[in-house]
């Protein structure tokens, strides 16, 4: 159907994430329709992110500028470093525009299926940035057992910096009836409750 | 075919974005994978963590399939021990050791019963290490690799056994150790029969480090597998705790 061009198109496309084969077909297809206006600028724009995007030395964030616009902004609190799993989280803290301090991207929790132990968590980078100006380190893992599994470990890591260790809450989601909620959530935030102010 | 039964997660392995092939420990089903559809999910995530206690409902055109699974959270172990190192670590710990050591398919009713009590105590804190350790030396007898821990493999006594050949599993006495205590594992007092001690940290390393050697060597290493990684981090965190205590 359509020759090995269309073929290849659709099997690349059936690699991403969130895509199968049925919506790699639909986007060729739609690309295939209006390529002037669709496929051109999207290749043009790939091939242009291939070639700039790298990531950051600093932090690990993905950007087309080294060190990234976040290491690079002076305005920027650099007491506050924000230690996350991936880019993507990064980008969604990012989304809040709460947090003004840095980040650093850890790019791996340990996990005992995966196979990723202490020794597979380069930490020499994040160990180099505390150099007397960080005073506090926010661990923004996942809020599984892998997760918070690393959220001891780094604590325990950190602890001979002196460094102040927090992480993020855990708790009702903003819109969240109790009612609705799994029995996990609720306990924690139960037990993580504070004075209304 | 279907079946509905009380669960424990032992492991996730993703499958797909959003689907996982759960192990969950069942007491008439034993160690039994299934698909867990949307286990990574954002709905599916707060369930589908290793240590949570279910209510599972297994779905298979066949006995042999892999079938999937639908579940309920009947105890949230995992976000629960989240916030304690020695919980969370015991019960990666467990769970990575039932997840490893048993038989799949293979019904092992005590051996739920015993994790059950474990998932259940862990975040309240009324279980400690010593509760872990007794459930691990149930497991070894359960596959067949008991301790006999009753009476002293040399004399035959009852009473003053303090050590285990760590070739035969069988308790030695303080008296009849003699000049070979250094080649014997200790054995702490919250292991013996009917103990239902707490014991102290040393006890604690004590005892993880005689289960650890007879699963490494009997359940793991018939396999030619090392002991999983939680397991070794859990005996680490102990170790040190228990050189906090010597020191203190």
């Amino acid at each position: 159907m359509g020759g090995p061009e269309v073929e290849r198109l659709i099997a690349l496309l059936a690699k991403l994430p969130g895509m199968g084969p049925r919506s790699a077909r639909r986007a060729a297809l739609r690309m295939l329709a209006e390529p002037e206006t669709r496929m051109l600028p999207l290749a043009a724009a790939l091939s242009e992110a291939a070639r700039t995007v790298s990531a950051c030395s600093t932090c690990g964030n993905l950007d087309t500028r080294n060190p990234c616009m976040v290491c690079a902004d002076n305005a920027r609190d650099r007491s506050l470093v924000c230690v996350v799993e991936t880019v993507s989280d990064l980008w969604a803290l990012e989304r809040t525009h709460t947090h003004h301090g840095l980040y650093h991207v850890l790019g791996a929790t340990l996990s005992a299926l995966g196979g990723v132990t202490p020794a597979d968590i380069d930490l020499s980078l994040l160990l180099r940035r505390l150099d007397g100006t960080v005073r506090e380190i926010i661990l923004a893992l996942p809020a599984t057992v892998d997760g918070a599994a690393t959220t001891h470990w780094l604590t325990e890591k950190l602890a001979a910096s002196g460094i102040a260790v927090t992480r993020l809450a855990h708790g009702v989601p903003i819109g969240g009836s109790l009612d609705i909620l799994d029995d996990g959530t609720l306990a924690t935030a139960l037990k993580a409750r504070r004075p209304v102010e | 075919m279907e079946w509905d039964e009380p669960g424990i997660i032992l492991s996730l392995r993703p499958y797909g974005e959003a689907d996982a092939i759960a192990n969950v420990l069942t007491p008439e089903h034993g160690a039994h994978r299934g698909l867990a559809r949307g286990a990574l999910s954002r709905r599916g995530a707060a369930t589908w963590q290793p240590g949570n206690a279910i209510q599972v409902r297994w779905v298979g055109r066949l006995a042999d399939q892999l079938g999937t699974y639908g579940a309920e959270l009947v105890h949230p172990a995992a976000a629960l021990a989240m916030e304690n190192r020695l919980a969370l670590a015991q019960l990666a710990a467990a769970c990575a050791v039932a997840d490893g050591a048993l038989p799949e398919r293979e019904a092992h009713p005590a051996v739920f019963e015993g994790l059950l009590r474990l998932v259940a105590g862990i975040p309240a804190g009324a279980l400690g290490p010593a509760a872990l350790i007794r459930w691990e030396a149930l497991l070894l007898a359960e596959l067949g690799y008991g301790l006999d821990l009753s009476r002293c493999a040399v004399s035959g006594e009852t009473q003053g056994l303090a050590w285990v050949s760590p070739r035969t599993g069988r308790a030695v006495s303080d008296a009849a150790a003699g000049i070979w205590k250094e080649k014997l594992l200790r054995l702490p007092p919250l292991l013996l029969p009917d103990s239902g001690e707490e014991g102290t940290r040393a006890d604690w390393r004590d005892g993880l480090r005689l289960t650890g050697h007879f699963l490494a060597r009997d359940a793991f290493g018939i396999h030619h597998r090392p002991l999983p990684q939680p397991r070794l981090a859990l005996y680490d965190l102990i170790e040190k705790l228990a050189g906090e205590n010597d020191g203190g």
